[in-house]
């Protein structure tokens, strides 16, 4: 028997949206509501994003290649979005925090036990951290994977290699503040490479200087983790870092746009 | 293998879990993207995304619609997993009681692997630096103009084939080898073997001096000359002799960039070879000297 090719007949849509959009832009209570209609026009779609301070950050119009999942995978702009995630969640945590011991570890207790939605808040500034890192690293595949940091764009390259070790510095710094053993170990077997810098860690090759001057010690305040690097690294987590961070973002984000934005044949 | 889902499930184990996955996903995606364009190119067609960029779109709705989706998605995943699960938090901080193993950050795993095979000064100190720098200096020493602003293989082998080994598996497989595979003192346990507090293992590595069978009273200028040799020819004599088997790549390049790429990139191989080394020969130090071993 031959086979017959059945004609698909056009999909009926479950919900025809513009025709409930249409009938319920006519409806009396919406026009009683909102009064006038905003006209869906170049013009107003160009005002919409010049017009506002934080959309302005695009240009009007991209090239269309570029807005595609399957394309960018969207994780430059994901991980800018948990950047202002961890920044907001970051100030909340930061008022119910001291960096001094013992203080610092019940704190902890204290937004887990008393504080409302106090566990939930570090919960998402912990897991907002740990997705930056991996967001960030899928980023810079993405962008090598399309070969984008080919001229004009070298330049941004190497500051998005700068953004990267700075997620990963700003994660580390973080790591200590809880102020348990998971914290101190985990950082004290991070600290202790730089004893062994050549020339400047006590304990590197060629070394001149003693562990009471070396990089560690400038790292920590002192020969172990203790007060003083905490301390330290509340004051690089909280203020230097995310300053330095901020900076070398709007670098970054600058020179997209003046590069040609996302890059293309 | 329950063993094995203890240590997945700890809470900060989940975003390593969901690394892999997603660095799995990803690289396939390139992949079939690269695929998919090399296929057109050969047929004449150009990349994909030659077929829409030339084409302009208003960002106010398309781009921001997309936008406000992927922030909408995040958002809830990550209310979800803030729910589900709480952040670690274990007894106070003791300087008194260390942990065995004490880890660093789960993203740093793969430098304290290769504390296994290289000193601090090199695995804690160099290597960081090294990588930093090397990737700043990617687009400069990159002369090759084709695969710019699209997913191809066929046009950049090398560069890709050099960026996936160093990231997939001298980074992200490290990072996964640090996490389950390695246990009390640093010892490796395979996946799902539960982790024995008391196993011995044998220290049996010698340096290469030893193995050549030289007289370790010897000065160390005398005794360490193989080391040496090694490094000097793994730095001169194979970049020599890519160059010769690549002209054209050496001639695209120049001697300068040729040579600091080749840098670059063997010394990220000095990793595996070591490694490899270190599983056939037990080696341990390429050269010992009184300042620094390598």
């Amino acid at each position: 028997m031959p086979e017959t090719i059945e004609q698909k007949p056009p999909k009926k849509k479950l919900v025809n949206w513009e025709e409930l959009s249409r009938q319920i832009k006519a409806s009396q209570f919406y026009k009683s509501m909102f009064r006038r209609d905003y006209k869906d026009t170049p013009r107003n779609r160009a005002l919409a994003v010049i017009g506002n301070v934080w959309l302005h950050l695009h240009p009007v119009k991209v090239r269309k290649h570029g807005i595609r999942y399957s394309f960018t995978w969207g994780m430059g702009g994901i991980s800018f979005y948990l950047f202002l995630v961890l920044l907001v969640s970051g100030v909340l945590l930061m008022f119910y925090y001291r960096p001094s011991i013992p203080e610092a570890y019940h704190d902890m207790k204290f937004l887990e036990f008393d504080v409302p939605f106090g566990m939930f808040l570090r919960n998402i500034h912990r897991w907002s951290g740990h997705a930056m890192v991996v967001t960030v690293w899928l980023h810079m595949l993405r962008v090598f994977m399309t070969g984008s940091y080919k001229p004009p764009r070298e330049f941004n390259w190497g500051v998005g290699v700068v953004l990267l070790t700075f997620t990963l510095l700003l994660s580390f710094t973080g790591y200590l503040l809880p102020w348990d053993q998971l914290a101190l170990w985990a950082v004290t077997v991070g600290t202790n490479m730089a004893k062994a810098t050549p020339f400047l860690g006590a304990e590197g090759p060629f070394s001149i200087v003693d562990a009471a001057s070396d990089v560690r010690f400038a790292l920590l305040g002192g020969r172990i983790v203790g007060p003083n690097a905490l301390l330290r690294f509340y004051v690089f987590h909280c203020i230097a870092f995310p300053l330095i961070f901020l900076v070398f973002l709007s670098v970054h984000l600058w020179r997209v746009r003046k590069d040609g934005g996302i890059s293309g044949p | 293998m329950e063993h094995f889902i203890k240590i997945l499930s700890k809470p900060d184990n989940i975003p390593i879990a969901g690394m892999v996955l997603l660095v799995f996903f990803y690289t396939g995606w390139a992949f079939v993207m690269a695929i998919r364009n090399d296929l057109r190119i050969k047929a004449g067609k150009g990349p994909l995304e030659l077929e829409e960029s030339g084409l302009k779109v208003d960002v106010m709705p398309h781009l921001l619609k997309r936008e406000f989706i992927a922030a909408l998605v995040v958002t809830i995943i990550l209310v979800i997993w803030s729910v589900a699960v709480n952040a670690p938090l274990e007894e106070i901080a003791n300087p008194a009681v260390t942990p065995n193993p004490s880890k660093a950050p789960w993203y740093f795993l793969g430098l304290q692997e290769m504390l296994v095979y290289f000193d601090p000064w090199l695995a804690g100190v160099v290597f960081p630096t090294l990588i930093i720098l090397g990737l700043m200096a990617i687009p400069y020493l990159d002369k090759n103009a084709k695969g710019n602003g699209y997913y191809t293989l066929q046009e950049r082998p090398f560069a890709i084939f050099g960026f996936l080994f160093g990231f997939l598996i001298l980074w992200v497989a490290m990072i996964f080898t640090g996490t389950f595979m390695r246990g009390p003192g640093w010892n490796f346990f395979s996946p799902f073997e539960p982790w024995d507090v008391h196993k011995v293992v044998p220290l049996t590595n010698v340096d290469l001096s030893e193995l050549l069978d030289i007289d370790p009273k010897t000065p160390w200028y005398v005794r360490e000359v193989p080391g040496f040799l090694f490094l000097l020819l793994w730095f001169t004599f194979i970049p020599y002799v890519v160059a010769l088997v690549k002209r054209a790549f050496f001639a695209q390049l120049g001697i300068v960039r040729y040579w600091v790429t080749m840098f670059l990139f063997l010394f990220m191989l000095l990793l595996p070879v070591k490694m490899i080394l270190r599983w056939t020969l037990n080696l341990k130090y390429l050269i010992v000297t009184p300042w620094f071993n390598i």
